[in-house]
């Protein structure tokens, strides 16, 4: 089993964002980069299927140098090796799925795992748009998944509104992790120790020949409005109430 | 830039030295902090007040890697950076004092002396063992007579046929009624101090907890009766001899507490800050008053000071030119600044400061031995001193 994850580096959820100088980019001093969230998920499962099925794990990310610093965290928590996308240049969604499809192309795959979603963005497009390039499946947003190597099958249970789907598909595959799939672990020292001698494949963005011009451009990004301070009622319950019935009717308009 | 990150990582890291440190490095402190902030904080306040050390640990924290984690594989270590291995200890005092102890103690004291002085039989045979947690091991130096002054000990180890016989007390023993065994020391037949490795269910072994401690409540504390323990001669530890063995291994574990203290200091400013930032007085945040923002940022000063001593403390360490002035200073400094931290920490939470369900008390009670074990702070003092003039004041 040959398990490719893609991963991409995020900024921490729980750093502020700021608009940067050009209007259409976040400033990017400051922030504390992690592994996408949801990617943590995908990587937990290629580990848990290897440890299963044997095989190996594979990352591969897109973006600037510092983006080999997650991979060497994936490398920490168990995976075997890395291949680093390397430019500068940020990516939209397709030219990222381009990419990273390049990469499948070279390395050869019987599964590739990459989270729902990206939480910087949030356009839930790689995953799908990869396996339109590769031409194979595709399940997204997969709450569970299980293998049958002699069928070369996967059944896989998706999250939908209000009901569970199960589905039926044979591989290689694509399949976009959610939230729930399992419970990512986290790098031991002995691991993190070994990871520095793991390989990472530098691969420069311009070799993989790809159409480097983005089908999608950001033209501007400004910040949500500044939340109104919020209004503290205290005194007598009664009139406490009474003041906040008004309030629902009069400035909230809810009532 | 400072805007976008939060009011810990903030504080954590006021002089972005954490730019200076490697991939590794953080991984490896995150991992550890993690641990701490999983298993052990939310208990900490508990078992200090009941005195009890969370055996129940051992086996995750050798898990984790945190014992031996410098030594190489071949032996259950890691072979951590330096400064990879101070990034540990402060997670482990960020948690407890005395958590940091039992690890110091388990690695830096028992698990270096082996290493240092020991035959490759000694080593191969315990320290693998000890890196897993299997067998925790003690240091007995200090005597009830005998402490900042370790050359006036009075236990000693009489040659007899296929070994030696030891007689003497040790007090103030961390992990010694944990321990399967002690590194004791003695003088022998000729007036030499040597290192041996005493198994503590040996004839004549006695270990007794010490229970009055008001301090680092949550690690083991005894004091150790030999009465003529035979101790064979595989079991003597070669390569040590003389006081400068002993004190080889009291660099590294205090090299450990340049660290350690650090993490007590960090984990009391963030508990004060976040505090005072919630806690109303006079109508708004006591944050909002200059006197509390006063002490807060002499706690943040303190704080930086320790972390610049402690990480050129480990370059000078990485590069081989650390020598033992330069640990006693930054052992000196930290200690005592970690505790003046920590009682401004208490200060700020009031009424709430005085109780264990918040971390500063405890803390401050604990930094009181760390300020006097390892050599105290006039010990320090006088070992700098005397580097500086060259004048022995001791
Ligand atoms: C909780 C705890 C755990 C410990 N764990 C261990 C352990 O695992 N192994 C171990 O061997 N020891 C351990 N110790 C012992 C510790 O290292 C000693 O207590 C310490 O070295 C001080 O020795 P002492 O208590 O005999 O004090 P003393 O040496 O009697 O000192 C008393 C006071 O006199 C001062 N003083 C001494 N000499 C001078 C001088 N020349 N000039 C100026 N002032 C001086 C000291 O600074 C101190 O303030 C531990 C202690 C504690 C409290």
């Amino acid at each position: 089993m040959k398990i490719l994850v893609m991963v991409k580096q995020v900024p921490d959820t729980a750093t502020r964002i700021r608009v940067g100088g050009d209007g259409a980019s976040i400033a990017s001093d400051g922030i504390k980069w992690v592994i996408n969230p949801y990617d943590e998920f995908a990587i937990e499962e290629a580990l848990q299927i290897r440890e299963r099925l044997h095989g190996e794990v594979v990352v591969v990310s897109v973006g600037p140098q510092r983006v080999e610093e997650a991979i060497r965290q994936t490398l920490a928590m168990g995976v075997d090796r890395g291949v680093h996308v390397k430019t500068d240049v940020a990516l939209d969604s397709y030219q990222a799925a381009a990419a990273l499809a390049a990469v499948a192309r070279q390395e050869t795959f019987d599964l590739i795992l990459t989270g729902k979603q990206a939480v910087d963005d949030d356009a839930a497009q790689v995953g799908p748009l990869m396996s339109v390039l590769l031409e194979v499946p595709q399940v997204t947003v997969v709450l569970k998944l299980s293998i049958n190597p002699d069928t070369q099958r996967l059944i896989a249970e998706r999250e939908l509104e209000g009901a569970i789907e199960v589905v039926e598909l044979p591989y290689p595959a694509v399949i976009t992790a959610q939230r729930g799939l399992n419970e990512p672990r986290y790098p031991t020292l002995p691991n993190i120790m070994k990871a520095k001698k793991k390989e990472i494949r530098v691969e420069l963005l311009e070799s993989l020949g790809i159409d480097v011009v983005p089908k999608v451009r950001i033209t501007a990004l400004t910040e949500p409005p500044a939340r109104p301070v919020a209004k503290i009622l205290t005194g007598d319950p009664l009139e406490a109430a009474e003041q906040l019935v008004n309030l629902l009717h009069h400035e909230a308009k809810v009532l | 830039m400072d805007n976008n990150r939060t009011l810990g990582q903030r504080l954590d890291d006021f002089y972005g030295l954490e730019q200076q440190l490697s991939s590794e490095e953080t991984q490896i402190r995150d991992a550890v902090r993690r641990f701490v902030d999983a298993e052990v904080r939310p208990h900490a306040g508990e078992w200090w007040q009941a005195g009890t050390f969370p055996t129940d640990l051992i086996p995750k924290l050798a898990e984790l890697g945190v014992f031996g984690p410098t030594l190489p594989e071949q032996y259950g270590g890691l072979e951590l950076s330096p400064i990879a291995y101070g990034l540990m200890m402060q997670e482990l005092e960020r948690g407890d004092s005395g958590l940091r102890s039992f690890a110091s103690v388990q690695s830096g004291l028992a698990m270096y002396a082996i290493y240092r002085y020991g035959s490759e039989e000694q080593k191969t045979r315990y320290l693998p063992e000890m890196a897993r947690g299997h067998i925790i091991g003690c240091f007995g130096l200090t005597e009830p007579d005998a402490g900042s002054d370790p050359a006036a000990m009075r236990s000693v180890a009489k040659s007899v046929p296929g070994g030696v016989k030891i007689t003497g007390v040790k007090r103030w023993i961390t992990n010694g009624n944990l321990a399967k065994i002690a590194i004791v020391w003695a003088k022998d037949d000729t007036g030499t101090i040597r290192g041996y490795i005493v198994r503590t269910d040996a004839m004549g072994f006695a270990a007794k907890h010490i229970t009055t401690k008001a301090s680092m409540r949550m690690s083991v504390t005894s004091e150790l009766y030999l009465d003529e323990v035979f101790v064979p001669e595989d079991h003597i530890l070669p390569l040590s001899r003389g006081l400068g063995s002993p004190l080889g291994c009291l660099t590294q574990a205090r090299y450990g507490i340049a660290w350690g203290t650090v993490g007590a200091a960090l984990d009391c400013l963030n508990e004060a800050a976040l505090y005072a930032k919630s806690r109303i007085a006079f109508g708004k945040p006591i944050a909002a008053t200059q006197l509390i923002q006063e002490r807060l940022v002499d706690m943040l000063s303190l704080t930086v000071d320790m972390q610049l001593k402690a990480l050129q403390l480990g370059r000078l360490y990485e590069t081989g030119v650390m020598r033992y002035p330069h640990v006693s200073l930054a052992k000196r400094d930290n200690a005592r600044a970690a505790l003046v931290v920590a009682r401004m920490a208490r200060e700020i939470l009031g009424g709430n400061g005085i109780s264990v369900d918040y971390g500063p008390i405890r803390h401050m009670a604990n930094l009181e031995t760390v300020d006097t074990y390892e050599g105290t702070y006039e010990v320090h003092t006088l070992i700098v001193g005397r580097d500086l003039v060259e004048e022995n004041a001791f």
